[in-house]
Formats: structure tokens, C-alpha cells, sequence
């Protein structure tokens, strides 16, 4: 029974990792960088709910959509300022920018809201759910975790194959230049698609704070590499990969540190990662690329 | 005059950045010896030695190898702590000073460079941003485990344990080498800044005659072009891990520079964590891929650049970070290259001359 509540919890930090690494393949698989400051976009989502339930005292349903909403215009905006110019650079400048961005918006919520470790409230309030006759409980955070991630998977999924947009993604990720040429318009796709990344991103801080709810203005970076793990381990660029990469993460985390030991948790969760990537190279569920001369 | 003259493109090159940290060093050196230095920057001193040589050996990696590493600080700590070890061990038997540290960092050097080659060999087969997560995943591995176990010594051999001093079941005369998170205390403090600099300029000979050797040319076709190199019976897998290594070694030396300037070494995410790894990457690639004098320039002005800015207080990392995304959109974007061509200098100078010629 032990087993089984490990399990449960394993998928629902896996499902967080889920979220955000979705946010992660989708602006690799479109833009072709890595977005380093993606965690801190999360940790940009928390603080704006911990200020919107604490300081404002707006309803949890308003905080959360006003997280969202808030995420998504820096996501819009970063991307404009920082990485739009960009387009042409090598890969190491962006990487680069996008770290820079990362220690932009770290060193703001510092100086916000400084360095001590804020208290977040969890946005669900019920009493835990027992099964098993007492031998099993369930949170209500872990059920709200794993519905969200699962309603999002499928929303996307529904959004990439049937909407225009969507398909203009797919296209752009496919070859942009040809995208280009059939009429997308490829600036206004990665726009939308860091829209929809960092929106993802404040769901994820949202569900990761209320079930650890320490938030400090580095809260976000450890959550990002990881779920940057995550979508490397299921191959990065494809949605069911980072779906599957996230839950076995969460789960290969928590098994880790209940039966090894808890210190080496992260260690295992890495060297698993180095263990699928040298059976398989490109992740889990990544494509196999035949390099031409 | 002649001399100079008849000099090749590179050894003169080669030269300037010699020179380049020979200058620096003699203005420090004389400004410690006058004691116009503030506490602040001579204590900074051995710290930038350890960057500068980390900077370098990472462009290794970065520029000449072209293969793009996030785990350096993972060779550093392996470095800091093997020589770290090596000169607890030994500070009895070896009294001389000078000895028993180039003995602990050439066992830096070597067991860094061991590990280089041991993750080079499954690493090395993946490519561009796959390799960067794998070597991620290898530097906060290092950290993870320095920081869960505890190691011991004593009559009986050498004790592991994750648990507590304690349960290392060591006799009377037992010395407790790594005690978990809380390191290593009590290493010598060797470290200063003239083995530093001595440190610096050996890297630079061997990073700088790698680069114009038959070795180093054929580590760059493979950036360049791995299959063309492979086609004209490059060796891809024996030359990349060998870069690797080197570029591994090169980062043991500064861990155990880092280490033996420290009282107490612990496996921090400040100091062996991922953010040490970017911080090195930072330098390599804002002085510039490849280009060795700009990793040495970028490691001293950016390392300097929190210090000087103290007073700023808690503005100055937002300081770094806007100087980190403003370098990168000057450099790169279209429109600001365009500017930058419209109004340089050069062009302003050479249309008075073609003004001239006309007239």
C-alpha cells in the first residue's frame, strides 16, 4: 500500500514536470533553442497568485486565470525583446540570452520580494480523499495535478492536429523556410508558441507550489532543468514524449527517494536520463535523423 | 623590427596573450607588494586565476572541439576534491609545501581528466543539445554524490557510508575525509596567486600549441565538418575524447586551485552546481568561441564587474543580466549589425579616402 501512495505521488510531481516540460518541447521543437528561462516563468506565475490571494484577496479561480494571463504577456514580451532579434544568431547566443533572462527575472523577484522563503497557499481547499480502508490517502492537489495535465495533454494534442494554427506549428517545427514560403507566418507561430509555454508554465507553478509550498525566486530553476530532463528523456519536440518523459521522471524521483535514499534522489533522476540516452539517442519517443553530406 | 616582422600570424598572436596575463600579473603583483590593494580584491585574486583557467579550458571544449558541455564545474569538483583528499592525506608525510601541491594537482588533473574520458566515451556519440543535457546531468551527478556520502580512513582501509560519521565504523585513529554536506576541512592553504598565474600560463601552452598542432588542426575540421573530416581518415571518437580529456584535466587544475584556497570545501549549487557551469560558458562565449585571449579578458571583467558594482548592492546580478542580453542583441541582431557597419569607424575612413581619391 506503501507502494502505491509513492506511485500516486510520483505521477503527480510527474505531471507537473509533464506541464512544463510541454512548454519546453513545444519552443525547442518550433524555435530551436533552448529556453533556459522557462523555470523562472513558473516561479513569475507563483508570485503573482501569492500576491493575488494574500495582498489583493481576489477569488483563487480570478488569481489563477490573472497568473496566466500574466505569464503569457511576459512570455510575449521576452520573446520579443530578447530572443526575436535573434533569429539568425547561433544557438550558443541565444542560449546565452535566454540565461541572461533567467537571472533578469530571478533578481527581479528578488529585489520584489526578497530572499526568504514565502509561504504559498494552496489553491485547492478540500480534505484529502482516503482509500483502501484508511491505507491510501490522496490529496486533492495530487487529483487536480494529474486532471490538469491530462485535460492539457489532450487540449494540445486536439489544438496541433485540427486548428490552422496549429498546424502552421506543426509546419514550422517541420522545415520553417518551407512554412515561410506556403504563407505562415513564421514570426507571429513562435510567438503564439511561447504564449502557450508560458501559459502552461503558470499552471504548472501554480500546481507545483500548492503541493510544495516553499516560494522563493529560485523556485522555478530546479523544476525547469528537471522537466528539461524530462523533455529530453521522452524525445525532445514531441508531445507524448514529454507527457511520458515528466511522469516517469516523477515517478523515478519519488521511488527514489523513498527505497534509495534521498539525497541521491536527483543523482538517480540524471543518471537514469544518461542511461536511456546512450541506448537511445534521441529520447524515448525522439526521431531518428539520417544526417546527409 | 625583422624579427617581429617575420613572425607567423599566430605566434604573434600567441604572443599578445602571453604577454597579455605576464603585464596583468606583474601591475597586480606590484600593487600587492605596495599594498595598494584593497582586502576585497586580493582575496578575489586566486578565485580569478581558478575562472580563467576554467574559461580556457572550456573553450576547449566549445571552440575548438565545437561540442557544446554544461558539466564543467562537474570536473572541477572531481579535481578539487581527489586533490583536496591527496593533500589531507599526505600533509604529514610530504613537508614541503611547493611539492606536495603540484603532486595534489597533477592528481586533480589526472582524475578529472580520467573522468572526462570515461563519460567522454558514451557522451561524445550524441550530438548538439543532447550531449549539453547528458554533460548537465553528469555535473550535478558529481554534486549529488559528494554531498550524500561519507568517507573515511583508518588501519582497516577506506569506509563509505550514506548515512552519518558515525556509521562509518572507523578505529580510534580513523580520519574522516568527506563528512557528507558538510566537505572537506582542514585542506593546506597553498593556493596563491603566483602558482595561479603559473597555472594560467601553462594552460595557455598547452591550449595554445594543441590549437597549431597536426592534433588541434584535426579536432577543428571535425567542428567544422564532421563528415568530410571523417572521410579523409580523421580518427572523429580518439580525437574528440581526447579534447574532451584535456579540456577535463585543464578544469581539475583550477578545482584543485579552488580547493586549496578554501578552508572548508563543500559541494554547493553555488560552487559545483549547474550555475557554476553556465557561469564558465558565460565567459567562453562573451569573449568570444574559440578565441582564447577573450575567454582570459571575460573571465576578469565579468568576474570584476559584481565586485565593482557592491555598492549597487542588490542591483548588481540585474546588472550582470542585463549586460549578459544586451551583449548578445548588440552582437548578433540584423538591424544593430546594419547600424554598427553604417557608422563604424572604418567606414567613415575609408569614404574620406575614396572622397579624396575622387577629387
Amino acid at each position: 500500500m506503501e507502494f502505491l501512495s509513492y506511485l500516486i505521488n510520483g505521477i503527480s510531481l510527474g505531471s507537473v514536470f509533464a506541464i512544463i516540460a510541454l512548454g519546453y518541447t513545444m519552443v525547442y521543437g518550433i524555435a530551436k533553442m533552448l529556453n533556459f528561462a522557462h523555470g523562472d516563468v513558473i516561479m513569475v506565475g507563483s508570485y503573482v497568485v501569492f500576491v493575488s490571494v494574500n495582498s489583493m484577496e481576489l477569488p483563487t479561480v480570478v488569481s489563477v486565470l490573472l497568473s496566466i494571463v500574466v505569464c503569457i504577456v511576459l512570455g510575449v514580451v521576452i520573446e520579443g525583446i530578447a530572443y526575436k532579434p535573434l533569429r539568425q544568431a547561433p544557438k550558443l547566443a541565444v542560449l546565452i540570452t535566454a540565461i541572461g533572462v533567467s537571472y533578469f527575472l530571478q533578481n527581479v523577484a528578488l529585489l520584489i520580494f526578497g530572499a526568504d522563503t514565502k509561504s504559498f497557499q494552496s489553491v485547492v481547499k478540500a480534505d484529502p480523499i482516503t482509500f483502501a480502508g484508511g491505507q491510501v490517502v490522496v490529496s486533492v492537489e495530487t487529483i487536480v495535478t494529474i486532471a490538469a495535465c491530462i485535460i492539457i495533454v489532450l487540449a494540445l494534442s486536439y489544438f496541433m492536429k485540427h486548428s490552422k494554427m496549429g498546424r502552421a506549428m506543426l509546419a514550422v517545427s517541420e522545415d520553417s523556410g518551407a512554412a515561410q514560403l506556403m504563407g505562415i507566418n513564421v514570426n507571429r507561430t513562435i510567438t503564439v508558441t511561447f504564449a502557450i509555454g508560458s501559459g502552461l508554465a503558470a499552471i504548472a507553478g501554480v500546481l507545483l507550489c500548492s503541493a510544495y509550498p516553499a516560494l522563493t525566486p529560485y523556485t522555478g530553476s530546479m523544476p525547469g532543468i528537471k522537466a528539461f530532463v524530462a523533455a529530453v528523456f521522452g524525445g525532445i519536440g514531441s508531445i507524448p514524449g514529454a507527457l511520458i518523459g515528466g511522469i516517469l521522471l516523477g515517478i523515478i524521483e519519488i521511488m527514489g527517494k523513498a527505497y534509495i535514499s534521498s539525497q541521491l534522489a536527483d543523482a538517480i533522476v540524471f543518471g537514469v536520463l544518461i542511461v536511456v540516452l546512450i541506448v537511445k539517442p534521441t529520447g524515448l519517443l525522439g526521431k531518428q535523423i539520417q544526417e546527409k553530406v | 623590427m625583422n624579427m617581429i616582422k617575420s613572425m607567423s600570424k599566430t605566434t604573434k598572436n600567441n604572443a599578445i596573450t602571453y604577454a597579455m596575463v605576464i603585464i596583468a600579473f606583474a601591475v597586480v603583483q606590484t600593487m600587492v607588494m605596495t599594498g595598494n590593494i584593497t582586502s576585497l580584491m586580493n582575496g578575489l585574486l586566486v578565485p580569478l586565476c581558478t575562472y580563467v583557467i576554467l574559461a580556457i579550458s572550456l573553450n576547449l571544449t566549445v571552440g575548438i572541439l565545437g561540442e557544446l558541455s554544461l558539466g564543467h564545474a562537474g570536473f572541477m569538483c572531481v579535481g578539487a576534491f581527489s586533490s583536496s583528499i591527496f593533500s589531507q592525506l599526505t600533509v604529514d608525510v610530504i613537508t614541503t609545501g611547493w611539492m606536495r601541491f603540484s603532486l595534489a594537482i597533477i592528481l586533480g588533473a589526472i582524475m578529472a581528466g580520467l573522468f572526462g574520458f570515461l563519460v567522454g566515451i558514451p557522451v561524445l556519440r550524441l550530438k548538439g543539445d543532447y550531449l549539453a543535457i547528458v554533460t548537465l546531468a553528469f555535473g550535478e551527478i558529481v554534486k549529488n554524490v559528494i554531498n550524500a556520502i561519507y568517507v573515511g580512513i583508518d588501519e582497516a582501509g577506506v569506509h563509505f557510508s550514506l548515512q552519518d560519521v558515525t556509521s562509518l565504523g572507523l578505529s580510534e585513529t580513523g580520519l574522516v575525509l568527506i563528512k557528507g554536506p558538510r566537505g572537506i576541512t582542514g585542506t593546506p592553504k597553498d593556493s596563491t596567486f603566483v602558482i595561479g598565474v603559473i597555472l594560467i600560463i601553462i594552460t595557455l601552452i598547452v591550449i595554445l600549441n594543441l590549437m597549431n598542432s597536426r592534433t588541434g588542426r584535426a579536432i577543428m575540421s571535425i567542428r567544422d565538418n564532421r563528415i568530410a573530416a571523417e572521410s579523409v581518415g580523421i580518427n572523429i571518437t580518439k580525437y574528440k575524447l581526447l579534447a574532451f580529456a584535456i579540456s577535463a584535466a585543464l578544469a581539475g587544475v583550477a578545482g584543485a586551485l579552488y580547493a586549496h584556497n578554501l578552508s572548508t570545501l563543500t559541494a554547493l549549487p553555488k560552487n559545483f552546481g549547474y550555475n557554476m557551469s553556465i557561469m564558465i560558458l558565460v565567459f567562453v562565449v562573451l569573449g568570444g568561441i574559440g578565441n582564447i585571449r577573450g575567454s582570459i579578458i571575460a573571465a576578469v571583467v565579468l568576474t570584476l564587474i559584481p565586485e565593482l558594482l557592491r555598492s549597487l548592492n542588490d542591483y548588481r546580478m540585474l546588472m550582470y543580466a542585463i549586460v549578459l542580453i544586451v551583449t548578445m542583441i548588440c552582437t548578433w541582431s540584423p538591424k544593430i549589425k546594419e547600424l554598427r557597419e553604417r557608422y563604424s569607424l572604418q567606414n567613415w575612413i575609408q569614404k574620406k579616402k575614396h572622397a579624396k581619391e575622387v577629387v
